[in-house]
């Protein structure tokens, strides 16, 4: 009675606690500009299945792709377990689902053995991020918190996963002992090869092994539930929501302005109906003039750094790193909806991101096309070049005699538009 | 289009021949080939001359929407006055702006990059490449973002030097992968931000290193970025549109 109770506080306390942090989620998301009407359905769920379920950016490289979808089915099917877990632990039972037989049986034995694929995968991954020096997982930005963040996440997967199969292991050589509150329940093919070892164990440390570890793995679920406000692993819920509301034009398309279509229209004498906006501003300061999508991208942002990693001017030792224009982008509205906006003039741009970092793009559509869950860092960079562009007029001024020349030549050369059809001599 | 227009006819296909293609001394020599290739299959093509005018790419890269919509409506107005139904265009940056952003502000043309329309050209036999000047050559392809990413235009051009009969090396990084030559988002017109090194140096060495004699561009300011990377790295690799290799080839 006691322990269900304590458990009932425990899993409130976890879920109160997630659903709290998620609301902080949305409304920092919500920040931004709102979405824009939810058309082509049909082909967004695709994207979705494509992107998110399917993985499919990952598997360029094959062994990561692997690596990550064994993560990623292990994380899912594993969990199936909670259920089981969760009924026990409101209302007393021990592995309620046992009358299933021969499916139970099946259904444990096969989240044993993603339990230890997840265990092989996430050594690997380890080290793969700190013992090959491969160079996104060490770029300027990735030191200090992004960097032990990631390693954390590693570890707390390793532990859960270690716990559940201490869980096993013990619960199954009690079983074999005969004890009477364990009985035969369920197939231990990994777990099953620690039993020699437990044996030696008397009862009651072998109780006192099940019940911590199976304590500690729920309450470890939990934990690392509401751990993901705090890291760059919500990828794995937000990447379903991204991939379904991501750009679904060609990468080279950049949205126009209405209300500077209407504006222009009436200068030049078309036919137009004027757009009433209470408040006209172009491009982005700040998180607030970004859009939902751009903000959502922000938080859906594993850090992995393939962006940064094919951006042409990170490579060639600009400023500019992608990866770190998401990063700076959800720092900004997590302050916002944290602590408000305590420094006025703490914007995105300039406190955050530099000019120099946005002004060194080329617009290549390489992050984009690199980012497995769709994120356009780009787009961010060409909102906010907007901004310093159109209001405040201060570009790079190479870049504004550029234009003088679009104006007064029609060209961004200063050539004469008389002189339009000299190569034909 | 002028004169077509006063004849009270128009032509098969409005030849959008850019400002690089107008003014730049190497885009030029593309824009001539190109009318070497239209004319030889007898393709009736209009320019808009002096009537053209910069499509506002640039200035809506650098951030400057209005004056890119300026450009937009100004040049729509013209081609939807001249009852434009097709555009071909030896620009990526003009090809991905009168093909993505000038629907929404009232033109719709069906737009093809001059590597689309060449490929059909020699798919229709309408132009013949005889003699195989390029046969057995190595030719590398680089592709221009605005074509391949940002469009998804990877096949065509390839097709072309199939074509030509030379034997294609990929870079190391091509196609989805391939590496900007760093003159687009505006930055043909500034100094780029200081680092350790230029983007089209870094392109050229992977343009020497594939091994190729010839790498064939596809963009007016590829071209310049390459050629300028092949100097910086002593390369004597020729960097030459489709539309030059073509006229080349065919003779013409």
């Amino acid at each position: 009675m006691i322990n269900s109770i304590l458990f009932l506080l425990l899993l409130i306390a976890g879920i109160g606690f997630f659903i709290r942090n998620s609301k902080k989620i949305i409304a920092a998301v919500h920040l931004g500009t709102p979405l824009p009407k939810v058309d082509r359905k049909k082909e967004r769920w695709f994207q979705m299945l494509r992107l998110a379920f399917g993985q499919q950016k990952m598997h360029r490289n094959l062994l990561v792709g692997v690596l990550h979808l064994v993560v990623y089915l292990g994380f899912i099917i594993i969990n199936i377990e909670l259920l089981e877990i969760i009924v026990d632990g409101l209302i007393g039972t021990h592995r309620v689902f046992k009358g299933l037989g021969r499916f139970y049986n099946f259904a444990i034995a096969t989240f044993e053995v993603f339990a230890l694929l997840v265990v092989f995968s996430v050594i690997v991954f380890w080290m793969r991020r700190n013992l090959l020096r491969i160079a996104r997982f060490w770029s300027p930005e990735m030191k200090g918190w992004p960097k032990s963040d990631a390693n954390w996440i590693l570890i707390i997967e390793l532990v859960l996963m270690g716990l559940f199969l201490t869980m096993n292991a013990a619960d199954y050589t009690l079983q074999l002992k005969g004890h009477e509150a364990y009985p035969l329940a369920g197939s231990f093919p990994v777990s099953g090869l620690v039993v020699p070892i437990f044996q030696n164990f008397s009862l009651e440390t072998l109780v006192l092994i099940e019940r911590v570890s199976w304590w500690m793995h729920i309450g470890g679920i939990l934990f690392f539930l509401n751990y993901l406000y705090y890291s760059k692993h919500l990828h794995i819920l937000l990447a379903f929501p991204h991939t379904f509301y991501a750009s679904l034009e060609p990468k080279g398309k950049m949205a126009n302005n209405e209300i500077v279509t209407s504006e222009v229209k009436m200068m030049l004498g078309l036919p137009t109906e004027p757009v009433t906006a209470e408040e006209v501003s172009f491009g982005a300061r700040d998180v607030h003039q970004l859009s939902a999508l751009q903000l959502l991208g922000a938080f859906s942002c594993t850090e992995c750094g393939r962006c940064t990693a094919s951006c042409p001017a990170n490579q060639t030792g600009k400023l500019l790193s992608p990866r770190k224009i998401m990063m700076d982008t959800r720092d900004r509205a997590t302050h916002l909806i944290e602590k408000g906006d305590t420094v006025k003039e703490n914007f995105l741009l300039d406190h955050y991101i530099t000019r120099e970092e946005l002004w060194a793009c080329t617009t290549c559509n390489a992050c984009v096309e690199e980012c497995p869950i769709g994120i356009s860092p780009m787009s961010i960079i060409l909102s906010m070049r907007q901004y310093i562009t159109m209001e405040e007029a201060s570009s790079p001024s190479e870049l504004n005699s550029m234009m003088t020349n679009i104006e007064n030549n029609g060209a961004p050369w200063p050539f004469n538009s008389e002189d339009r059809l000299k190569w034909i001599d | 289009m002028a004169e077509y227009a006063a004849e009270g006819k128009s032509p098969e296909v409005l030849f959008f021949v850019g400002c690089a293609g107008s003014f730049d001394q190497r885009a030029q020599q593309v824009t001539k080939a190109f009318v070497k290739i239209l004319n030889s299959a007898n393709i009736s093509f209009g320019v808009l001359g002096k009537e053209e005018t910069c499509t506002g790419d640039p200035a809506k890269r650098a951030g400057n929407d209005f004056l890119f919509q300026m450009q937009a409506l100004t040049t729509i107005e013209t081609m939807n006055a001249y009852g434009v139904k097709k555009v071909v265009t030896t620009c990526p940056h003009c090809f991905n702006t009168i093909k993505n952003e000038y629907p929404s502000l009232g033109g719709n043309y069906e737009v093809l990059h001059h590597t689309q329309f060449l490929k059909q050209l020699l798919e229709e036999n309408r132009i013949q490449i005889e003699g195989g000047s390029f046969k057995g050559k190595k030719i590398t392809y680089h592709d221009p973002c605005y074509l391949g990413r940002a469009n998804g235009v990877y096949e065509a051009p390839r097709e072309i030097i199939k074509k030509l009969e030379a034997e294609i090396v990929e870079m190391k990084r091509c196609k989805k992968n391939a590496l900007c030559c760093g003159a687009g988002g505006a930055q043909m017109f500034k100094e780029s931000e200081s680092g350790k090194k230029e983007i089209n140096h870094e392109r050229s060495e992977e343009v020497n290193a594939s091994g190729a004699s010839v790498v064939a561009a596809a963009c007016p300011f590829c071209n310049v970025m390459l050629n300028d990377g092949a100097t910086a790295t002593d390369s004597s690799v020729e960097v030459k549109d489709l539309a030059q290799l073509i006229v080349e080839a065919a003779d013409l």
